[in-house]
């Protein structure tokens, strides 16, 4: 069987996945089912956020939705008053958050890790309470109104499977760029740090610097979800950025799992729905995120699917167990390095 | 009329010094970090509450009472969110903590309503102290009583802390509780204790807050307990007297930045206050003045 082939049959279930995202704009025709799963992907995408944090790299942020608001704020300026076209903007937006998170992690990060959870948590209420005062420049507790749709090379995001278009994008690149980079020296380095700085150091880990790194790029992608949510909902205010935003999000991981690519998404799929189908709820949604918390905390505390790396690749389209090294490893074997290059 | 705001800023100073000595005693002897504390003061500001308006308009039984009543929620969220996770990760106990916040404002707000109340005047007329008069200032004997509740407290605090064989018992623990346990130590007792004692001081807080405003609200916790958490930062979270004395200056600063008609930057005090410290002087404003001596990590 040719490699292609063979690669493309063994990937299968993530492309039936990914195939039937695609299907659901064409077989539901109800609107609210497709916006609910557009929410579905903002938070996916802030989990994952979140998740490289206090996941992969054990450092918990108790103020991440300060990074997304940062996001949706700076967005929204960008667009309305820069004139920015909004995919520059939704990337600058990623590097607004990130420059703020630039700025929070790299004091704090030497020391120990407690100091920076206290400063995110700060920051989120620091951040919280300029939106809500500095009135010239957002407006206040009434928010920003009428933002603009997307506008992406002259495809205008309008209707509700536009949006879902370009969510599914947005958390498929997420994903993908995440599962890259915790693929590479990169993020061996972050769990490396992770599991024990100590060692980690020792072998020649820089942990401070991988640690800012990472914080810098986890708020990049808040602030361009911050960025869709803004043109998404097309309404801001600070109250959306709250500490309890940045509670949910932590439920969310709590619940589905932390320090893999599936848990996040789990769990944020989980708690965005199941208050969808549970109407009843809706009153009791914080005592759920609570009791997730705690609950999750005292029985499971990796989370329902955490602790363990998943893959849905098909084993028996590849040839299992066999490692592929790379020409140049100075401890293998010569005949080995000709047998991988088949 | 600075005089005044002093006054004004010491009150103040000293709730948020009251809740930052909790924050420092729970942390300083289980090095972890709560964030039910906040909520803690709500429940005592509702019990509180709930004394005056049903038995009687006495402030010192309902301060009695929400002492008891904060000490068994202490005890609880001990339980919860240490005694099962001795052996966790930092985050996981503070992951509950933060879930159990959320669980009691919710449960606050089942219970009295998510709406402001307030005692009815015929009660609180009934408690008037008075006001009296100092260099041309009215201070009223109720800010007099807050500040004396304080001190009184603090002074407490002190004793049991540095004079008593439950305090020198709390004092080995926070230094190695492994090795406290070893020379026969209870020390599951001490870290109750220990957070029952924070709760406590939180608790009282909240009837003093509740009554000198006169406002009850389920999220009445939140801010104040953030603010209250950022002075025990401030202080170095193992030192007691700095939290007292990062608390009174929060308090009084707050008060002049609305003095000087900036009341928007007022919250944002404590905060900026917490970043910056932690940023050029993680250990504290006091550091190495610590109370309860702790292995710095």
């Amino acid at each position: 069987m040719p490699r292609a082939l063979r690669a493309l049959l063994a990937n299968s279930p993530y492309l039936g996945i990914l195939g039937g995202l695609l299907l659901v704009p064409h077989l539901v025709s109800n609107l609210y089912v497709l916006q609910v799963m557009t929410f579905v992907g903002l938070y996916v995408v802030l989990a994952l956020s979140l998740n490289l944090l206090n996941g992969y790299l054990g450092l918990l942020s108790i103020g991440h939705a300060a990074f997304y608001g940062i996001g949706a704020y700076a967005s929204a300026k960008l667009v309305m008053e820069a004139g920015v076209p909004f995919p520059l903007a939704m990337l600058g937006a990623g590097a607004v958050s990130s420059l703020f998170g630039y700025l929070i992690a790299k004091p704090t990060l030497r020391l120990s890790g407690i100091y920076m959870t206290l400063a995110t948590l700060g920051f989120n209420m620091v951040l919280f309470l300029v939106l809500q005062n500095w009135m010239s420049f957002t407006n206040g507790p009434l928010g920003i109104m009428n933002i603009p749709g997307p506008v992406i090379l002259g495809w205008s995001v309008d209707s509700r499977v536009d949006y879902y278009h370009l969510m599914l994008v947005l958390v498929i690149l997420t994903i993908l760029s995440m599962h890259r980079i915790m693929d590479s020296r990169f993020g061996r380095a972050l769990v490396a740090i992770r599991e024990n700085e100590l060692a980690a150091e020792a072998t020649g880990v820089y942990t401070t610097r991988y640690k800012v790194q990472t914080f810098v790029l986890s708020t990049f992608y808040a602030g361009v979800a911050g960025s869709f949510y803004a043109h998404f909902v097309k309404f801001i205010s600070p109250d959306s950025f709250y500490i309890n935003e940045s509670f949910v999000l932590l439920a969310m991981l709590a619940l589905g799992g932390q320090g893999n690519l599936v848990g996040p998404v789990v769990g944020a799929a989980s708690l965005v729905v199941i208050p969808e189908v549970f109407r009843f709820l809706q009153e009791y949604r914080m005592f759920v995120y609570g009791g997730i918390l705690v609950v999750m905390m005292l029985f499971r505390r990796q989370g329902i699917l955490g602790g363990r790396d998943y893959s849905l690749r098909l084993p028996w389209f590849q040839e299992a167990g066999r490692v592929v090294y790379l020409r140049g490893d100075k401890f293998l074997p010569e005949e080995q390095v000709t047998s991988a290059q088949d | 009329m600075v005089f005044e705001q002093l006054v004004n800023g010491l009150t103040q100073g000293a709730v948020y010094a009251l809740l930052a000595l909790g924050f420092t005693m729970i942390f300083g002897t289980l090095r972890m970090v709560t964030f039910a504390h906040g909520e803690v003061y709500m429940i005592g500001a509702y019990v509180g509450f709930e004394v005056i308006r049903l038995l009687s308009p006495n402030f010192f039984l309902a301060v009695a009472v929400a002492l008891a009543a904060t000490a068994l929620l202490g005890i609880v969220i001990e339980i919860l969110a240490f005694h099962f996770l001795r052996d966790a990760p930092h985050a996981t106990s503070l992951l509950v903590t933060i879930g159990v916040s959320i669980l009691l404002v919710n449960a606050a707000q089942l219970v009295w309503g998510p709406e402001t109340q307030s005692l009815p005047h015929r009660l609180l007329d009934r408690m008037d102290y008075g006001e009296m008069e100092l260099g041309g200032v009215y201070i009223t004997y109720f800010q007099v009583l807050v500040m004396a509740v304080t001190v009184a407290l603090m002074l407490a605090l002190y004793f049991l802390i540095n004079k008593t064989r439950l305090g020198m018992v709390i004092r080995a623990t926070a230094q190695d509780y492994e090795a406290a346990y070893a020379m026969g130590v209870n020390v599951n007792m001490v870290f109750m204790m220990a957070f029952a004692i924070g709760s406590m001081l939180g608790g009282v807080a909240g009837v003093l807050v509740g009554v000198y405003y006169n406002l009850f609200y389920p999220t009445m916790g939140g801010l104040y307990g953030l603010k209250a958490f950022s002075a025990a930062v401030v202080g170095g979270l193992t030192s007691l007297p700095g939290a007292v004395v990062s608390g009174l200056i929060i308090g009084i600063v707050e008060t002049f930045t609305v003095e000087l008609g900036t009341s928007s930057l007022r919250h944002m005090v404590s905060f900026l206050f917490m970043i910056l410290i932690l940023i050029f002087r993680p250990g504290g404003l006091f550091r190495g003045k610590e109370l309860i001596r702790v292995r710095g990590d």
